[in-house]
């Protein structure tokens, strides 16, 4: 399909808006356990992005892994940290007032600099999945393998902190 | 020339040298046997006699003079810009020295044998004795002024270690102290007066500076010159004993008796003397060191016979006597004649010894009772002793024909030729010590004997040197007069002098007028002095208390230098060490107060970090003009 | 229509909300889901720009599926931090955990 016209208008600011209102919510709820569905959501939402930027490959794996393993942990962990009272479990601290200006002027200073940049359009494309598949194992092999042994270290990490140290034998 | 006088000659280094090796082994092998170790030091003292009579004939028969010495020196050390030699100069004034140094410590030591007896310090008393002989030669051998000031210092060791020898006494150590302290005061000039003239003619060899100077002083003047004289005169001043570094030498009596005749009377003390003789190539084209040396000493000479006159310990009147008489060779040097100064210190030498040989006879009789007024009538029981004494007391006061009156006519008549002010204020301390010599001899010999004590005479270990100076203060006058000492003890061309029969005879006269009031205020009837005394207060009170020198010296000490000294502690307390402490203390408060920004909130941290990555964004964004819309990408 | 400057605002808008939750949020599990948004943002950027400008299409791609696992890793570890911390002091508010204090 072509990524021009009408639908395609649509569909971005569509899902553009579903993504920072849900983020928006991530942010602002008091409530833990909407705070982490609503993150579910955001990502759902950064998927269908990809998609509109033709991306198949990456909004798959952005779906699967983000939307339905991340958000899964967060949950999880919300869910052995629990407190008492949940409707009031992610409160806002005393920053307010500082962290909203300082995210001000993040954006201001990031959509100042989009906007000021003559962009130079002309490259770029659409990429075949098996394309990424063939670039992993060729150029981007020891990356690849690092990010496994990184994995794998972030595993055994995980399980040994949830298992506790010498306290339980 | 025989064969001895010409191998003592050729070998004079063995003369100090016999006695150190006596010292050497006495202080090693014969500390604990006191019969070895005596007539060890005695046995060497007597070769070094020997060998110096020899050097003394060799002088005299190859005519060696001041001006073409003989002299056997080899390099000590050497390096770019400065060269020590080692060696021995022999001329008459050095075999002057020689001669007066090693006969006195000889009979000193001779004296010692009895007077010793039974001291439990007594292998230590000769081994010091050498020791300290042995460096006095060694410095009359000097061959330039390095060599000079390391033995002038050894010297000065040796009396320290000497005037302390009763060290378990707090006034022997403190007055052992006060010697040491005050010479060096003495030293530093002298020692920067070398270090001066080193840096000055690039050689400190009294022969080549004795060519060197005058040529100086004919193209640069006497200006810096002076000073550097009057430097070097300081060394003289403290061991010499001039006003104001005096203070040691009454002090100095806390040492044995021995002691006092042989250092404080003969022989250290005339070390000053000497270096100003060896050197006065230096000093007699300075006119403004000569007068101030004139004149200093004859202020010593009128101080010191003031104070006597009044004081009551016989050391002590002895003590000041010696310093008086100092001034009169200070004077004689002053005023140019190096023969009147050479010739009194030869015969100053024999009957002061004298006298102190004879006053510690009488100690030793009467066990240590100094006081002179509580002595008495001791002809009696110790004619052998009083004789003697008497000898020595006529020599002193210059009476003809013993000793002293031919060198005190040599210093007078020079004086005379110089400044009669001069001349007038030598005869005035000639008569005072007419004076107190005579109140000496007549309150501690005539009268009635005080009933507590018991004195005796002596030994004959004592009584026999005592004899030998006796001898030499009657004839040790005329003698070299008459063989001409003046026309080998000089400087310059020999003015022979006959006896100037004006200032002879006054000078008799106005001894035997201070024979007379003596006689007149301590002899026969009541004492009237006491009487004197009290009416004179002030005056008494002055001369009694030594002009309270003593006391100045120690105000100044405890209230200038001690002052000094706790300004320093607390600017070092307060100032420097509050710019220290105030460095670290304020670099620890600096520390305390940074340290409550690490507040473990990790969302603070994370802001911080924020805040100080956009304000790098936008100095980089302004500095390097990227805010300029439409850049490219 | 839409253009590269499009999606990158939409990654600076999702970025500044991130940034946001991560300062002024007291709940430590909270934290971490700002930390995911703003990675997400990240990806954005990175596939906008794969598809827009890259001389490399694939290149920026496969940036964004590294970007992606690790992000996964960290979101393991992190969260068996939180829980091993509550199950030490007993709560997640991240004004609590001050233990690096001077």
């Amino acid at each position: 399909m072509e990524s021009t016209g009408l639908m395609h208008t649509l569909a971005f600011f569509l899902l553009s808006g579903i993504t920072l209102a849900a983020a928006a919510g991530v942010v602002f709820k008091r409530n833990l356990v909407h705070s982490a569905f609503l993150l579910s959501v955001t990502f759902l939402g950064v998927a269908g992005l990809y998609m509109t930027l033709e991306a198949e490959f990456l909004a798959a794996v952005q779906a699967l892994v983000y939307s339905g393993a991340v958000a899964v942990l967060v949950v999880i962990g919300v869910m052995l940290t629990h407190r008492e009272d949940m409707s009031c479990s992610n409160p806002p601290n005393k920053m307010i007032v500082a962290g909203g200006l300082a995210a001000l002027a993040i954006v201001g200073v990031l959509v100042w600099a989009v906007l000021g940049t003559a962009w130079n359009t002309g490259k770029g494309g659409i990429v075949d999945a098996g394309d990424i598949g063939r670039r992993f194992l060729t150029d981007f092999a020891p990356p690849f393998e690092a990010v496994a042994l990184l994995l794998l270290a972030a595993l055994i990490g995980a399980v040994v902190l949830f298992k506790g140290g010498k306290e339980q034998s | 020339m025989n064969l001895w006088a010409d191998f003592s000659l050729h070998h004079a280094w063995l003369i100090p040298l016999l006695p150190a090796l006596a010292f050497l082994v006495i202080s090693f092998f014969f500390l604990k046997s006191p019969w070895l170790a005596a007539r060890l030091a005695i046995a060497a003292m007597t070769a070094s006699f020997a060998l110096t009579l020899g050097m003394g004939w060799a002088v005299l028969s190859t005519g060696i003079t001041v001006e073409a010495p003989f002299v056997m020196k080899t390099v000590w050390y050497s390096m770019p810009g400065l060269s020590v030699d080692m060696g021995v100069l022999v001329d008459p004034i050095s075999a002057t020295l020689l001669f007066v140094v090693t006969l006195i410590t000889l009979m000193v030591l001779i004296y010692s044998v009895g007077y010793m007896a039974g001291d439990p310090g007594y292998c230590r008393f000769f081994a010091f004795i050498s020791l300290f002989a042995s460096s006095m030669l060694a410095m009359g051998l000097a061959t330039n002024f390095l060599q000079m000031f390391i033995f002038w210092e050894l010297v000065g060791l040796c009396s320290y270690l000497l005037i302390g020898f009763y060290f378990y006494k707090i006034s022997a150590r403190e007055a052992g102290k006060k010697a040491f302290m005050t010479t060096r005061i003495g030293d530093f000039g002298l020692l920067l007066g070398i270090l001066l003239l080193q840096m000055m003619f690039g050689t400190l060899d009294f022969a080549a500076l004795g060519l060197k100077v005058p040529a100086y002083v004919a193209s640069h003047g006497t200006a810096a010159l002076t000073g550097v004289a009057i430097l070097i005169f300081m060394g003289p001043v403290a061991k010499s004993g001039q006003f104001p570094l005096h203070v040691w030498l009454p002090d100095a009596m806390e040492g044995p008796t021995p002691v006092s005749a042989l250092i404080h009377a003969a022989t250290m003390v005339v070390a000053g003397v000497y270096l100003i003789a060896r050197s006065f190539g230096l000093f007699h084209v300075l006119p403004g060191a000569m007068t101030l040396i004139a004149w200093l000493g004859v202020f010593t000479a009128l101080f010191a016979a003031f104070i006597a006159l009044t004081q009551k310990e016989i050391k002590r009147i002895l003590a000041f006597s010696t310093i008086s008489q100092l001034g009169f060779m200070m004077l004689a040097l002053g005023v140019g004649s190096l023969t009147a100064s050479m010739f009194h210190l030869m015969t100053h030498a024999f009957f002061k010894a004298l006298l102190f040989l004879g006053a510690g006879s009488i100690l030793h009789a009467i066990h240590d009772q100094a006081d002179i007024f509580k002595m008495g009538g001791l002809r009696k029981s110790m004619p052998a002793t009083c004789i003697m004494m008497g000898i020595a007391v006529m020599a002193i006061s210059g009476i003809p024909p013993f000793a002293g009156f031919f060198s005190k006519d040599e210093i007078l008549v020079a004086a005379a030729h110089v400044s009669v002010p001069l001349y007038m204020l030598a005869s005035l301390a000639a008569f005072l010590t007419a004076f107190y010599m005579a109140r000496l001899f007549i309150v501690a010999f005539l009268g009635e004997p005080n009933p507590h004590n018991h004195p005796h005479e002596s030994g004959l270990s004592m009584l026999f040197p005592m004899g030998v100076l006796a001898v030499l203060s009657v004839i040790g006058g005329w003698l070299p007069f008459s063989l001409g000492f003046g026309d080998w003890v000089r400087f310059g061309p020999a003015h022979h002098a006959g006896i100037d029969w004006a200032v002879a005879g006054a000078s008799t006269v106005i001894s035997l007028t201070g024979f007379a009031l003596a006689w007149f205020i301590y002899g026969r009837g009541p004492r009237r002095s006491d009487a004197l005394a009290a009416k004179s207060g002030l005056l008494y009170s002055l001369s009694f208390n030594k002009f309270f020198v003593d006391e100045l010296y120690q105000w100044f000490n405890r209230n200038v230098i001690d002052g000094l000294g706790r300004l320093s502690f607390w600017i070092d307390l307060y100032v420097l060490g509050a710019l220290v402490d105030g460095a670290s203390r304020g670099t620890g408060a600096a520390g305390t107060e940074l340290r409550h920004t690490q507040t473990g909130q990790m969302q603070q941290y994370a802001a911080v970090m924020l805040s100080a990555t956009a304000i790098l964004v936008l100095l980089l964004a302004v500095l390097t003009g990227s805010l300029v819309k439409g850049g490219q990408i | 229509m839409i253009g590269l400057s499009h999606y990158l605002l939409v990654g600076a808008a999702l970025f500044a909300l991130g940034l946001f939750g991560l300062l002024t949020k007291r709940n430590l599990i909270a934290v971490l889901m700002s930390i995911e948004l703003m990675l997400n943002s990240v990806n954005i950027n990175l596939v906008a720009f794969s598809r827009y400008t890259a001389s490399d299409p694939v290149a920026g791609q496969v940036f964004s599926l590294f970007i992606i696992a690790v992000a996964a890793a960290e979101v393991a570890v992190g969260l068996a931090l939180a829980y091993a911390i509550y199950r030490g002091r007993d709560t997640v508010s991240v004004d609590e955990m001050d233990w690096l204090k001077w």
